[in-house]
């Protein structure tokens, strides 16, 4: 064995040729990694591939997948790459980067209610209506508060897809044991604050369980439930420059009370819930009434329980109701070709809206929106007339879908509903809560 | 004074020029060493040194680069900030409350299961084999297991006719919550240290003892416990800086199962809201380094008490 460990210097041959296999390995090595470094996209049939992202899992991703399929049937239209991607801060922040460091997705989907953090931030590309129109996603194929609202400074940075608003599922053979059904077998329809607690208390007595079912113990949710009763009282949250609170503290207070009253006075909701646990508990019959947005349809559609949707009630004097619109955006950076390629992607989108409707969702586009078609899917059209009465969320930099004012006013509403504050501390954390973002300095 | 050449004692040689055979193999050994100190400096020295200069400007993730000069602005922010102090006891409260379970219960289970001479090897993995999911999967089978109603863990109690428990929800359990699920996520790691440290003690240890009339659990007092000095050490530091990181596990089980976030947010939770959520980055810097400078006071602290003690025994 001596004679491997020659003197300092020299190497016998056994040495060498592992040196050389490592030397070979190294080199190997180098190589596939240095191909898998060149850009993955290539060019498919002359046109470019496409990557797309966006937030939809459940419902509505297997929804998506079939109008993907669509557009990669058409003939010679370019390849496409979807990403999913887990829906609120998560996406944003991916979105943002991506933006950011130069390799953005050529379309991606975005909350309209984001605009004022992505917009001014100048992470999307101003689109050129003519050029919308040119593909025929212009202006004259969407309602003009519809298109408005897809608008920052003056620019449009985003073709609308839909309007999901909140909206009131209620089980029909709970309903009806519980007497709240009219002749018809509809829903009597419910007014003001009283009203709709005796039909929770009426549904709770039938169920054993809750009245109704609604997620507290989420990001999201009590915002929502919270902004849709504020603004059935006119009630306003930012100044239209985002830089002043302009809340009214009565009127807070007034939907806070009316919340806690839902958990801890009556208790025909559970204070505990989260998103998961609530579709539970309504589609196993566990609670008569389900407030959440309308994109849970297909799920209960799926499990064939006797169910259906009718527009939120009317609790304190208007019928408004919070709602985002999902939008296809261009982040900034993508390059002209690639830009046409999307918005034709976009059309095929649009055009299929109506697969898109199934979902639950409003179709923002109008030949779809209009069409005999969605008239005829029951129980979408029946909500489909509060596309006018939504309510957006206010726009700021620090507003919108999964960002932090909304995940924060819902953490102090879900305390609210839970017990561990008071209504009245309630108003006081969400207005200090605001007006801490509002003095953070804005990051662009 | 120099020490004579003649003498083959290297390292009492006082002179100041190597000889070149020694002066060669010091730079081969460089040169070994400079890929891994060039990624190091590239990705660990330069980002420390860039991510200083971001917290003193109001750095955005959005507008790529410096917008205006804040000076100590965003220290000064973060000291009058309520949630920056609640999220730092969060991670300080996490941390007193996971070391011990994780400490003591991987040396009783390591104990146990040195002395299973049957299929020793079938415990070994079970106690180790949560370790290697990933954060993902454990948080979603413990978010199922606590859920209210109809969770296995609420199920049972309401069947022993007990009260449920609001485990993710309710403020006081939550944090117990986290703990749970990090004891049975990281036990193993520990678990796996320990019965390495406790395979190493030489039985003639066990015999001497015996010998001089010590039961069992005189033997585990005076002879494996003191024995294993260095293990527990390494366990005990290793944990504590592990715990000070929290974050996946809390804010996967806040995302995807309801958990309460105001009363378990960790402070990396929160440079995450403040620096990705908010695009502010140079603030989200800003509380990264305090924390760095708290960690690094844990770790100096406790590097001089454990080398004393070293010195001592």
């Amino acid at each position: 064995m001596a004679e491997e460990y020659g003197d300092r210097g020299s190497m016998p041959a056994r040495r060498v040729s592992r040196r050389r296999f490592l030397c070979g390995a190294a080199v190997t090595l180098g190589g596939v990694v240095a191909s898998s470094c060149a850009p993955s996209l290539g060019i498919v049939g002359g046109t470019p591939t496409i990557k797309f992202w966006n937030l939809f899992g459940g419902g509505d991703g297997i929804r998506l997948d079939t109008m993907e399929s669509k557009f990669r049937h058409e003939r010679s239209h370019p390849g496409l790459q979807s990403v999913t991607l887990a829906w609120g801060s998560p996406y944003y922040t991916k979105l943002a980067m991506a933006a950011v460091g130069g390799s953005p997705p050529d379309v991606a989907i975005m909350h309209l209610s984001r605009k004022g953090a992505f917009a001014p931030a100048g992470l999307l590309e101003p689109l050129d209506p003519d050029l919308l129109s040119r593909h025929g996603i212009g202006s004259d194929k969407f309602l003009p508060r519809i298109w408005e609202s897809a608008k920052y400074d003056g620019k449009v940075y985003a073709v609308p897809l839909d309007t999901h608003p909140f909206v009131m599922y209620y089980n029909t053979d709970i309903c009806k044991k519980a007497g709240l059904l009219g002749p018809d077998g509809k829903l009597k329809t419910l007014e003001g604050p009283d009203d709709v607690i005796r039909a929770f208390e009426a549904a709770k007595k039938v169920t054993g369980a809750f009245g109704l079912s609604f997620y507290p113990n989420d990001p999201a949710g009590p915002w929502r439930l919270f902004y849709t009763l504020y603004s059935q009282m006119g009630g306003k949250v930012l100044s239209p420059d985002a830089k002043e609170v302009v809340l009214d503290d009565s009127k807070v207070r007034r939907v806070l009370d009316f919340m806690a009253e839902l958990t801890l006075d009556t208790e025909v909701a559970s204070k505990d819930s989260g998103y998961p646990d609530s579709v539970a508990l309504f589609q196993s019959g566990k609670a008569g009434f389900y407030w959440n947005g309308e994109w849970e349809v297909t799920t209960f559609e799926a499990a064939k329980m006797p169910f259906d949707m009718v527009p939120f009630p009317d609790v304190f004097g208007g019928n408004q109701v919070q709602a985002d619109r999902h939008s296809f955006v261009i982040p900034r950076g993508v390059d002209t070709a690639r830009k046409e390629a999307a918005l034709e992607f976009v059309n095929s989108m649009l055009k299929s809206s109506l697969t898109w409707a199934e979902g639950g969702h409003i179709p923002a586009y109008q030949p779809v929106a209009t069409s005999a078609a969605y008239k005829k899917l029951k129980p979408q059209s029946n909500y489909s007339g509060v596309a006018d009465d939504v309510v957006l969320d206010p726009v700021a930099w620090f507003s919108g879908s999964g960002s932090q004012m909304e995940i924060q006013a819902s953490a102090t509403f879900q305390a609210v509903m839970a017990g561990e504050i008071t209504p009245g501390q309630g108003v006081n954390q969400f207005r200090s809560g605001l007006r801490t973002l509002i003095e953070a300095p804005r990051p662009f | 004074m120099e020490a004579p050449q003649e003498v083959a004692r290297p390292t009492t040689r006082v002179s100041s020029t190597k000889p070149a055979a020694r002066r060669r193999s010091d730079l081969t050994g460089l040169i070994f060493l400079l890929p891994f100190l060039i990624a190091y400096a590239l990705f660990l020295i330069w980002p420390i040194i860039l991510g200083f200069r971001m917290s003193l400007f109001n750095w955005s993730l959005v507008s790529g680069g410096a917008s205006e000069f804040l000076g100590l602005e965003n220290y000064r922010e973060l000291f009058g900030d309520p949630v920056f102090w609640s999220s730092m006891w969060h991670t300080v409260l996490f941390t007193l409350l996971s070391t011990p379970p994780l400490v003591l219960i991987a040396l009783v289970l390591a104990m146990l299961v040195n002395r299973v001479t049957f299929a020793q090897w079938f415990f070994r993995f079970s106690f180790f084999a949560p370790f290697v999911l990933p954060v993902s999967v454990v948080a979603l089978i413990w978010i199922w297991l606590f859920q209210p109603g109809y969770g296995l863990i609420n199920s049972y109690l309401t069947s022993l006719g007990l009260g449920e428990v609001g485990w993710l929800t309710d403020e006081n359990v939550a944090m117990i919550t986290v703990v749970i699920v990090t004891v049975w996520w990281t036990v193993g790691l520990n678990f796996v240290l320990y019965l390495a440290g406790l395979q190493e003690i030489p039985r003639d240890l066990y015999d001497a003892s015996a010998v001089d009339g010590a039961g069992a659990l005189a033997q585990t007092r005076w002879v494996t416990i003191p024995m294993l000095s260095r293990t527990t050490v390494l366990v005990v530091v290793l944990q504590i800086l592990a715990s000070l990181k929290v974050f996946d596990q809390i804010y996967v089980m806040y995302t995807q199962g309801g958990l309460n976030y105001p009363v378990t947010r960790p402070i990396v939770g929160y440079v995450y809201d403040q620096g990705f959520t908010s695009y502010r980055v140079g603030y989200g810097s800003a509380m990264s380094y305090v924390f760095f400078v708290i960690i690094l006071a844990v770790s100096v602290i406790w590097f001089a008490v454990a080398r004393r003690r070293e010195g001592n025994t």
